[in-house]
């Protein structure tokens, strides 16, 4: 099991800021290990975000991706107290949801 | 005629610093733009856990370790260390100290744990104490003791250390921190001889490492910077580490810090 994500959702007016910090080692499939045998690629394929239930973004992602991904967005019209939870899955199937109160 | 040209020169020259940042500026920028989100919060949480967590063969936590401010205290211990301790009668930065909780503690072996590579088994658990420890001082000043006379002892070893020159390129720590305004590649390079500000050099340590992904302990700084100088690695927790540490750490004293900072 992975690592929790940390999660910060905070509102002005009626936007509201999500910043996400994902711990994952985001493997390109391109590195070879120190006895020249190439790393097999483990990245996060697709993010989703949701706000009280309903989605509000997915994403695909690539190798290209840095190990432990941050991510930013804006939600518009969530307010205090609103849930906003993320999830990814990657490509061995490995998966991760968290959730986060917006302040 | 001749002025004329010579101001439009000049205009010309600052429309050209207004469009080229200095590559310390461009640097700074890089650095504000990931430390909102620094995962050297990642591995702060992994090392709340582990403090908490009961591990090794003795099943206890390290909730009872004693950095330096009695049993428990993390709040503050960072930027007052390494420090003399009366338990074990050395001076102990805050790696080597973890090594002696997680020895009586909770059994585990220090001998061990000072032989595993950087990032793998119990050095990876290293990564995450030494992160949440670190972050429980940040923003406080430095202000390491030297009240005691091995301290002081220790910052006059660190200081050899600092300017023991050798290895086939004939380096010391001096030749690239002895002096203001020096750099590798891009890299300016704080002077630590003296306060090199809030935030830089000693200040900086643990950091969070960009380009390797991984947290660096101020014991793997150290043992990177004696791999660039070509020495012979020193031991992990030995006492020349720490003598640096204090020396470092004494000289940058008032100075803010901002550990687990966020490097390139």
């Amino acid at each position: 099991m992975a690592d929790p994500m940390r999660i910060r959702a905070q509102a002005a007016g009626d936007k509201t800021t999500v910043r996400v910090l994902m711990s994952h080692e985001m493997e390109t499939g391109q590195r070879k290990d120190a006895a020249g045998k190439v790393i097999p690629a483990w990245f996060i394929q697709e993010v989703t975000a949701n706000h009280n239930g309903k989605p509000v973004m997915t994403a695909q992602w690539g190798p290209s991706v840095a190990k432990n991904p941050f991510l930013q967005f804006v939600i518009k019209g969530a307010k205090a107290g609103d849930k906003v939870a993320i999830a990814w899955k990657d490509n061995k199937g490995d998966s991760r949801t968290d959730e986060a109160t917006v302040s | 005629m001749r002025r004329l040209l010579a101001t439009s020169l000049l205009a010309a020259l600052s429309a050209a610093a207004f469009g080229q940042k200095s590559a310390a500026d461009g640097i700074a920028e890089y650095r504000a733009m990931l430390a909102d989100g620094n995962p050297a919060e990642l591995f702060e949480a992994k090392g709340e856990d582990l403090w908490k967590k009961k591990r090794g063969p003795k099943n206890a936590s390290l909730e009872q370790c004693d950095l330096g401010k009695g049993p428990g205290v993390v709040k503050g211990a960072w930027v007052e260390m390494p420090r003399y301790f009366a338990d074990t009668g050395r001076v102990q930065d805050l790696e080597s100290r973890l090594l002696t909780c997680m020895e009586t503690l909770q059994g585990l072996s220090a001998k061990e744990i000072a032989a595993t590579p950087f990032g793998k088994g119990e050095q990876a658990s290293m990564e995450g104490l030494v992160a949440w420890i670190s972050a429980e001082s940040r923003g406080k000043k430095l202000n390491l003791p030297q009240a005691h006379a091995e301290e002081r002892r220790m910052f006059e070893m660190g200081k050899r250390a600092f300017f023991f020159r050798g290895g086939p390129m004939d380096f010391s720590c001096a030749s690239c921190h002895g002096e203001e305004g020096k750099r590798i590649r891009l890299q300016d390079l704080p002077n630590l001889t003296k306060n090199p500000g809030d935030g830089i050099g000693f200040a900086a340590w643990p950091a969070y490492r960009v380009s390797s992904g991984e947290l660096w302990s101020m014991q793997r700084r150290l043992n990177d910077c004696y791999r660039q100088q070509r020495f012979p690695y020193p031991g992990y927790a030995s006492d020349v580490t720490i003598a640096l540490g204090v020396y470092m750490g004494v000289n940058a004293k008032g100075a803010e810090s901002i550990a687990p900072a966020i490097k390139r």
